[in-house]
């Protein structure tokens, strides 16, 4: 069974749709990059698949086990961040949120996973640190940590390398990719075309076509070869 | 000074005034921290104004009791002001505007049209900068302010973790499962209920401060949310506890008193956070 299947899916906002009859499955320990053009809807896509907005028609299952609370989201920055007067390992604790129900405090357990996730991104050094005193990089890591405390299984990025520069992308990239082979599963929506077919397995390409398959296929396909250029000459 | 404030420290409306302005300024500030984060600084403004509208129909049809009148209107218009938040037509601000300014001018309205009272600018006037109704508290609305606010903060400490994610990032939190409406909700009503209590205290114009400065002030101080709620709230009972106590001494309006040692409060921050960088 797979972790997470989209069947026949509507999205959009005010009774407009954007995508119609979108079908994907996501198994355990894929890579899932959802590309396409600024508008195909692919932040929507996102926000419908955390459950941030209803679906219009169609229905998303999760199998495998996998509770609706056990989600990892890495929204895109809000203006409201920027400012905020928090410290990082606050923030990263804030992921154990969902587990503790109406208890009003973090236990023992949540606070050693916080810890350990901080450790696992890199961040522990800053843990006392402002938030916004931060880089882009380290503000990423630090929301990544709190993602990975509200889960083991699966992880949605939503632009995660957005405004980062080159080098911290790659680092950025890396660590996903590590993350993916320590066995979370990754649904990332992206910009980077490149990466996408460097780091994922699957692509869902959304737009006026629709594709999803594995990145062979994508590179082999009509919509792949379009948007890489012949030969899919990236590295 | 020291004998004089002895000898008004006697009276009891004196220290009723102290208990209820105190425990006033102490809740205003807990939630003003996640207000001001939230965008929502005007917000005391805006249902202040409510009340204020509110209070002229309480008075128009000569309720004994207006708190029956006025504390539900604020409350839903505190629930429509903090719902709006996101998806709608009219964004924030404007709404705020838009409610603060008709309610005003609504009220004022309505008090000319229907006036009972002879002193007609006087009343408008003490409703707008705080009355001296701070000053004439009896023992039962004292019992009743400390009761609110007690609520206030045990509802505060109880659900701080859960503001604290709420505050800094609706949608993550939201996609961990965390009931984001209920708890704007809460956020929603808890203001509303310290807003109409302030209204005594500092009146309907002036209330924002009680709710902005302290947090203001706290954040040129400290990085971490808990320090920045734990500094604000400490400034707001100090500023208030002093400003009452030279309104006392010098004869001065209680509210703009307060409110002009939370502006002081402020700019000795605002000092201290630039040397400290």
């Amino acid at each position: 069974m797979s972790l997470l299947t989209v069947r026949d899916l509507t999205l959009g906002y005010d009774s407009q749709a954007i995508i119609e009859h979108l079908n994907f499955t996501v198994n355990s320990g894929d890579y899932l990059c959802i590309v396409g053009e600024n508008g195909s809807g692919k932040s929507t896509l996102m926000k419908t698949l955390v459950h941030l907005q209803p679906c219009m028609g169609g229905e998303i299952t999760a199998g495998d086990g996998l509770r609706a609370d056990e989600i990892g989201y890495l929204p895109q920055q809000t203006l409201v961040q920027r400012d905020f007067p928090a410290s990082v390992k606050e923030i990263v604790l804030s992921g154990c949120q969902a587990r503790c129900g109406l208890r009003p405090f973090y236990n023992k357990e949540e606070k050693k996973l916080a810890q350990e996730n901080m450790e696992k991104m890199g961040i522990l050094q800053f843990a006392d640190r402002c938030y916004r005193e931060l880089s882009g990089g380290q503000q990423q890591r630090v929301l990544l940590a709190r993602a990975l405390c509200a889960t083991k299984k699966l992880l949605l990025l939503d632009e995660p390398v957005a405004g980062l520069d080159p080098k911290v992308t790659m680092e950025m990239y890396a660590l996903i990719k590590q993350l993916n082979e320590e066995g979370i599963t990754i649904i990332m929506v992206s910009h980077d075309l490149a990466a996408a077919v460097q780091y994922a397995s699957h692509i869902l390409h959304i737009g006026r076509k629709i594709f999803f398959g594995t990145k062979e296929e994508y590179l082999a396909s009509d919509v792949g070869r379009f948007f890489i250029g012949e030969g899919g000459d990236v590295k | 000074m020291i004998e004089t404030l002895g000898m008004y420290l006697q009276y009891p409306f004196v220290r009723y005034a102290l208990i209820v302005g105190v425990l006033i300024a102490l809740c205003s500030s807990l939630l003003g921290v996640t207000l001001v984060l939230k965008r929502f600084s005007f917000i005391g403004d805006g249902l202040s104004h409510v009340a204020f509208g509110a209070m002229a129909i309480a008075s128009v049809l000569n309720l004994t009791n207006q708190m029956w009148v006025v504390m539900p209107v604020t409350i839903l218009s505190a629930v429509l002001l903090l719902r709006t938040g996101q998806n709608t037509k009219i964004k924030g601000d404007a709404a705020i505007a838009m409610i603060s300014v008709g309610a005003l001018a609504f009220g004022y309205l309505l008090m000319n049209i229907f006036s009972t009272s002879t002193n007609l600018s006087g009343d408008v006037c003490s409703t707008l900068f705080g009355s001296t109704s701070i000053l004439t508290l009896t023992i039962g609305e004292v019992v009743l302010c400390v009761a609110l606010s007690l609520i206030v903060v045990g509802i505060f400490v109880w659900f701080y973790n859960k503001i604290f994610a709420v505050t800094f990032d609706e949608n993550f939190a939201r996609s961990a499962g965390t009931k984001v409406d209920k708890y704007n909700l809460l956020i929603a009503v808890v203001v509303a209920v310290i807003i109409v209590l302030a209204m005594n205290l500092v009146g309907s114009l002036l209330i924002s401060a009680l709710v902005i400065f302290p947090a203001l002030s706290a954040m040129r101080l400290f990085h971490s949310f808990k320090r920045v709620t734990i500094c604000s709230a400490v400034l707001s009972v100090v500023s208030a506890f002093s400003g009452i106590i030279i309104s006392i001494l010098a004869g001065t309006p209680v509210g703009s008193t307060i409110v002009a040692v939370d502006v002081a409060v402020f700019f000795v921050c605002f000092l201290i956070g630039k040397t400290m960088k």
